[in-house]
């Protein structure tokens, strides 16, 4: 759409997905990241699934309730106490 | 129900009184059950440093245990069996302990082995394939393309104010409908930033098939969103034009 360079808006966006993700090689990040400054449209795009993933991030991290927590507690004690428990050391 | 199996030992965990009946006897807390099968198995080596071991596996267990349940959650969409496979997943950890190579890469190996219990037990329960069929469409569905109006320039961002009116059930539940296959790659990849080579190994296949599954899973993930806005009465609902659209 606006001065892409040496990458499109229809490239852009192709490659959106794993420049968010952080996938892209060195040069082809850059291209993408180029493209993004110079193109409102492309950016706004960007921007916006930026904004999704990490309203999705915040689903990540479960709330512990403390008995669980305390639950686990009890299984690594036991488990690491237990004079016949032990870990694989191959 | 879940499973956890060793070498020569299985040991099954279930909540529910309504579900099947395990093939043993069941345990109703993991830990002692899990501690057990472990401390009988004539297999496993002798332990060094006990001490030291038992206290650096205690904090790396804690210090991932949120991420590790929030995952869970989203993996089994029920609150007691996300519990019960998280606990799983740290008592296999502890039998495995000498196959992680590395103590930084701590958070992705416990992850692996959490990922792998719940598709065994996933692949225990059902007979579905992995894939399931997507209309071509929904392969391509953007809520940005669907909401965005470039005429407004900065004055009004649609596109932004659709995802405020989103609260965190909205995104749970559309998280929850989406296939396995595609909600096991957008949870590791957007909830927990895992690389699509890590979540390559984790899931034991190519990374191309992690690109597919991703870029569907969020189509399927922003159309379900959409839907969800439009019977909450959040956004119009679609016209018949949209609808053919969508």
């Amino acid at each position: 759409m606006n001065d892409p360079n040496t990458i499109d808006c229809a490239e852009a966006l192709r490659l959106l997905a794993e420049y968010l993700d952080g996938e892209l090689r060195d040069g082809v990040h850059d291209g993408v990241e180029h493209h993004l400054h110079a193109c409102r449209s492309c950016y706004s795009r960007a921007e916006f699934e930026q904004l999704l993933k990490t309203q999705l991030k915040r689903l990540g991290s479960g709330e512990v309730r403390p008995a669980f927590e305390e639950r686990i507690r009890q299984l690594v004690v036991e488990f690491t106490t237990s004079p016949a428990s032990r870990p694989d050391n191959e | 129900m879940w499973r956890l199996s060793t070498r020569e030992t299985t040991v099954w965990y279930s909540r529910s009184p309504n579900r099947e009946p395990p093939p043993r006897t069941v345990q109703p807390q993991l830990s002692g059950s899990a501690v057990q099968a472990a401390a009988h198995d004539p297999e496993t080596p002798s332990m060094t440093s006990a001490g030291e071991d038992r206290h650096w596996f205690e904090d790396a267990v804690l210090d991932v245990l949120p991420d590790l349940l929030g995952t869970a959650r989203r993996l089994t969409r029920n609150h007691a069996d996300a519990e019960d496979l998280s606990a799983e997943a740290v008592a296999k950890a502890w039998i495995s302990i000498g196959t992680l190579k590395d103590r930084d890469n701590f958070r992705g190996w416990i992850f692996r082995i959490m990922t792998n219990l719940f598709i065994s037990a996933h692949r225990a329960r059902t007979s579905r394939p992995d894939e399931e069929p997507l209309p071509d469409e929904s392969a391509a569905f953007s809520l940005f393309e669907r909401l965005h109006q470039p005429f407004l320039l900065w004055w009004s961002t649609p596109e932004k104010e659709f995802l405020d009116k989103l609260v965190r059930e909205d995104f749970e539940r559309a998280m929850d409908a989406l296939p396995e296959p595609f909600r096991l790659v957008v949870v590791l990849m957007d909830l927990q930033g895992f690389s699509y080579a890590d979540i390559a190994r984790q899931l034991d296949v190519p990374i191309g098939t992690i690109r597919s599954r991703l870029s569907r899973g969020r189509a399927l993930l922003q159309k379900a969103l959409w839907q969800h806005a439009c019977d909450a009465g959040l956004r119009d609902a679609p016209t018949n034009q949209e609808d053919q659209n969508a």
